[in-house]
């Protein structure tokens, strides 16, 4: 009955899934020592240093803090809503990673007779499920600033939900104009449809037919992420800390490992639809997944690079912004998109 | 029983239990957050009829657009718990008399219903022997566009006369 355990695509695939979950996990913890790091290189500090080799360390004595830090609760907020508020948001950070590929199908050498993509959920209507869960997260945030029953909180809380629902539409919309040229929803599909080259110089990546689809897709991915300069649930300045000011401990690092994990899936979805994936040059296809890790950690960058550079924008500069640039720009850029491809075909 | 059959069941009694929680809720915010369950449930019946596309616009839509909406609503109006010691006893809809009449409704309504399911014609296994038009999102395109493009242009106008007419009726008027 338990034949199976020793199946090796049973295997495979299980450690594919553990793979992904420690993975996002690591690469949070790595995330935050990049980010003090980049920090402290933009303003000419030296960052974290003491723990461990040039500080290297210290995301792990980050958690040991927050570990064995004491759990509060406020008397007045709302028991179940506050503790289920962080496992919401990072429950749908994980999941929303599991549609997306990382690396072209492969049989592990020779250790499968059939190749296995590297993804977790292979399904075929993979972007819409990425876009549906990532926005399930945005009611971890809102509970959380409710449940909370503090001002600063709801204020975040609602902020974000206005601030998401703002962006959404134009990140659907930029999607959707990839979508219509690759002429699938399945993330490996999209990738698979920007393998070679034209002219045998420039890669086949979306980006060069879809710029300003990458740019609102950016816009909007940073903005769905709250990161700087869309930064709003959480504003320092005005808010103390916005949804999350009341949480300590570990429940405070669920909140944070979702937004490190969410600008991970953004960018994984940003290189799978806009960078062409794990297709690149000089490496065998099999290690295409170096390709994709590379891609993925200069988006990465990109994301600090933008946090410490740019100030944060204002209130009604971000809802200006959002509905009277991007969701026209994006709709504009889908329109033309169709046109050409019913026009030239796909 | 297969376990398409088990799942079916599963996904009816997630979806049925939301949707009983929303009105058995006193709290508005968590009357919100049952619909949202029931929604997934519902979700998960599309997917058993091989409509991942349906299922996931209903996450989308739904779950994802709509019910942020209410939520926030229902957040920046601070709507207070229901509480059975503050219900206005003497609305004239709390009387006796409207109350029976409502009873003797409710009654008729369930009775309508038993009546009308009992007489649809193969109830276990209905669907699924039909084909299944709306699997793939280009079939759901073309269909929308050519069968129920009445209904769908219908329904894009009256959705905007509504938005014209929450626009119209928010502004304040400063010059008049």
């Amino acid at each position: 009955m338990l034949d199976f355990v020793t199946d090796p695509a049973f295997l495979v695939y299980t450690g594919i899934i553990l793979v992904v979950f420690f993975g996002l996990q690591t690469g949070a913890a790595v995330m935050v020592y990049a980010e003090r790091k980049v920090a402290a290189f933009m303003q000419q500090r030296l960052g974290p240093y003491l723990v461990g080799p040039r500080g290297l360390l210290q995301p792990l004595a980050d958690i040991v803090k927050l570990v064995f830090k004491e759990e509060l609760r406020p008397k007045a907020s709302d028991a179940l809503l506050f503790t289920a508020a962080p496992v919401i948001s990072v429950a749908a950070a994980y999941v929303a990673f599991a549609p997306v590929p990382f690396g072209p199908a492969s049989t592990f050498f020779g250790l499968l007779d059939e190749p296995m993509p590297l993804i977790v959920a292979d399904v075929n209507v993979a972007v819409l499920v990425i876009f549906a869960v990532a926005s399930m997260g945005v009611y971890g945030i809102v509970l959380a600033g409710w449940a909370s029953n503090s001002k600063y909180s709801l204020l975040g809380g609602l902020r974000s939900s206005a601030q998401m629902i703002s962006y959404e539409l134009a990140y659907g919309m930029s999607l959707a104009a990839v979508i219509l040229l690759a002429n699938t929803l399945s993330l490996r599909e999209v990738v698979d449809a920007q393998d070679g080259y034209w002219f045998g110089v420039i890669p086949r990546w979306y980006i060069f037919l879809q710029p300003v689809a990458f740019f609102v897709f950016a816009c909007a991915g940073v903005a769905e992420t709250n990161r700087a300069p869309f930064d709003f649930p959480e504003a320092e300045q005005e808010l103390v800390a916005g949804y999350h000011t009341e949480y300590s401990s570990m429940r405070f690092a669920m909140f944070f490992l979702a937004e490190y994990i969410n600008m991970i899936t953004v960018s994984a979805v940003a290189v799978n639809l806009f960078l062409g994936g794990w297709h690149g040059p000089f490496l065998p296809p099999e290690y295409g997944w170096i390709w994709f890790l590379a891609k993925l950690g200069v988006l990465l960058f990109i994301y600090l690079w933008l946090r410490w550079t740019l100030p944060r924008f204002r209130y009604d500069q971000l809802m200006a912004f959002g509905w009277k640039v991007l969701l026209p720009v994006a709709t504009v850029n889908l329109l033309l998109t169709a046109a050409g491809v019913l026009y030239f075909g796909v | 029983m297969g376990s398409d059959q088990l799942l079916f069941y599963a996904f009816g009694a997630v979806a049925l239990a939301g949707s009983v929680l929303v009105i058995g809720q006193r709290n508005p915010v968590y009357s919100v957050l049952a619909i949202i369950v029931s929604f997934f449930g519902l979700s998960g019946l599309y997917v058993l009829l091989e409509a991942p596309f349906v299922a996931v616009v209903q996450i989308i839509i739904y779950a994802g657009a709509i019910m942020v909406l209410f939520l926030f609503v229902v957040m920046l109006l601070n709507v207070p718990r229901e509480d059975a010691a503050e219900w206005d006893r003497t609305h004239p809809l709390y009387r006796s008399g409207p109350m029976r009449a409502g009873a003797v409704l409710a009654v008729l309504l369930i009775g309508q219903l038993v009546w009308a399911l009992s007489r649809t014609p193969g109830m276990a296994g209905g669907v699924a022997d039909q084909p299944a038009t709306a699997s793939s999102v280009a079939d759901v395109g073309r269909v929308l566009f050519t069968d129920y493009m009445f209904a769908f242009e219908v329904t894009s106008i009256l959705i905007i006369a509504a938005m014209v007419g929450a626009v119209v009726l928010a502004r304040k008027h400063d010059e008049s």
